[in-house]
């Protein structure tokens, strides 16, 4: 097994959770739907083998089972932002030429206007955050794009935590069964009451002692 | 007041060479260039009158649109690719416009300098997608060809290319073509917009095309509009869009328009007209 994957798998073992990573993400889009007081705001992930867009969070308006929804990655809007790696912003999203009807009807909500950012880690796009219908006489400024873009950034790196954990889990259960079980034991160890520990230690030095080449 | 002295500057260029790095006391004669710079350099001086005639504009982006009634007539279109083994083809193009973005900034560019030359240089598919092999291959070959001004409303942020497009960027200087990029609309770090050698863009808020701003904390050097501009878009249709893509043509278009007015004024004059003129800068500011 190449170093990289052991330390993958190693730190499977030792991270938190999927669940840790997906509820930053969905506070990443409350907090932007809070702060343009908008509508509804979603994270978008590429799935670059499948050349798809896949919802990885959703706050507001037709967020029901959203998560997961996939679409082609050159789709609409969001496949316009993550092409050309620039916010967007549309006053009338639905009469501009870059506007796909259908996949927007699929997710349940039409917006009228909204904004898009790509999420961008290093050189790598790794999908798009969007805010749909700002409130009311809330006119567009520059420096709006501007704070987005800023926020996507704290977005693209929660996206990257995500995208990372998840290359470690599929990189472990790629192995035998021995490295998964050490795995699994590093993560158990991780959650014992610290009163357990120190006896967990010692049985653990004792395996080491006992299994050593 | 005079305009640049241009016999007098392609005199000198072609006169007997001088060696590249010094200069001999009886050299000196030699390079005298008489700019007719004046004392204060006024919007007027600069490009009063000026229809942007003579100056070839290449627009390097998703094609353009020919006919388009904010376009007009396009000179010359080309399309860029790169063949297996890296070599870049170009060859004349008849498509148009795969998505709009280029037809945008032609424009724009039209929309200030009525009467320059537009050159299509497609090096973006559809969807506004391109691989920076070509834009390396376009810029290059626009290059050579001495546009007098390049818009480039595209960056990458690929680091691999950023060391080429550097080189790129310094040769079009010394050969006074311009490149006018844009900035990127995000914090990030992404090139040529971020070399010295081009006159890099960024936006203000004002709906007015004639307003511009030099900015004294680059890397951004100028602002001009790209707030709710009304674009040319596909099919003889506008759009209301925001972002550098579409303050950079702005820029492009006082270039070219200066440039009609003092034929081949290099990139770092050029830039500093640019700057004299500015609206925040002088005693008119």
């Amino acid at each position: 097994m190449s170093d990289d994957r052991f330390q993958a798998a190693v730190a499977a073992g030792v991270l938190a959770g999927e669940e840790l990573h997906r509820s930053l993400l969905a506070s990443i889009v409350e907090t932007a739907r809070a702060i343009f007081a908008a509508k509804a705001s979603s994270i978008f992930l590429l799935d670059e083998d499948a050349e798809e867009l896949v919802f990885e969070a959703v706050a507001g308006e037709g967020s029901e089972d959203l998560v997961g929804k996939r679409f082609p990655a050159d789709t609409g809007i969001a496949g316009w932002v993550l092409a050309t790696r620039q916010p967007l912003v549309l006053e009338d999203v639905q009469g501009d030429p870059r506007f796909r009807r259908e996949a927007a009807e699929s997710t349940g909500y039409v917006p009228k206007a909204m904004m898009a950012v790509p999420l961008l880690y290093e050189d790598t796009a790794l999908g798009v955050l969007s805010v749909l219908d700002r409130a009311k006489d809330n006119r567009f400024t520059l420096a709006e794009m501007d704070l987005l873009s800023r926020f996507a950034n704290q977005a693209a790196i929660g996206l990257d935590l995500l995208l990372r954990a998840r290359r470690a889990r599929t990189a472990l259960e790629g192995t035998d069964e021995a490295l998964q079980r050490l795995a699994h034991l590093g993560r158990n160890l991780e959650a014992l009451p610290p009163e357990r520990r120190p006896s967990a230690l010692r049985l653990l030095a004792a395996l080491e002692e006992i299994i050593r080449p | 007041m005079a305009a640049l002295n241009v016999a007098d500057v392609a005199l000198h260029e072609t006169d007997e060479e001088l060696p590249a790095w010094s200069l001999p006391a009886d050299a000196v004669d030699r390079i005298r260039v008489d700019l007719g710079w004046p004392a204060e350099v006024t919007r007027e001086w600069a490009f009063g009158d000026s229809t942007g005639a003579g100056v070839r504009v290449c627009i390097l982006d998703s094609g353009v649109e020919a006919g388009h009634p904010l376009v007009g007539a396009v000179q010359e279109a080309y399309a860029v690719s790169v063949d297996d083994e890296g070599n870049a083809i170009v060859a004349e193009d008849e498509s148009g416009d795969r998505c709009g973005h280029g037809t945008a900034c032609a424009g724009v560019i039209r929309g200030l300098a009525p009467e320059c030359d537009l050159i299509s240089v497609r090096v973006l598919g559809e969807g506004y997608k391109g691989s920076g092999r070509v834009l390396l291959a376009g810029l290059r070959w626009a290059i050579e060809q001495g546009y007098d001004v390049i818009n480039m409303s595209l960056s990458t942020t690929k680091r691999d290319f950023a060391e080429l497009l550097h080189e790129l960027a310094d040769s079009a200087y010394f050969r006074r073509t311009v490149l006018v990029a844009s900035a990127h609309n995000m914090p990030v770090e992404s090139y040529p917009w971020r070399f010295s050698s081009v006159i890099s863009v960024g936006s203000h808020e004002d709906p007015d095309p004639f307003v511009y701003y030099y900015n004294p904390e680059p890397p951004v050097e100028f602002f001009a509009r790209g707030l709710e501009v009304d674009v040319a878009w596909l099919d003889g249709s506008t759009l209301r869009c925001t972002g550098n893509s579409f303050a950079t043509p702005h820029v492009s278009g006082l270039c070219a328009l200066i440039l009609s007015k003092h034929p081949r004024l290099p990139p770092f004059q050029l830039k500093s007209v640019l700057a004299l003129t500015s609206d925040n800068v002088g005693p008119s500011a």
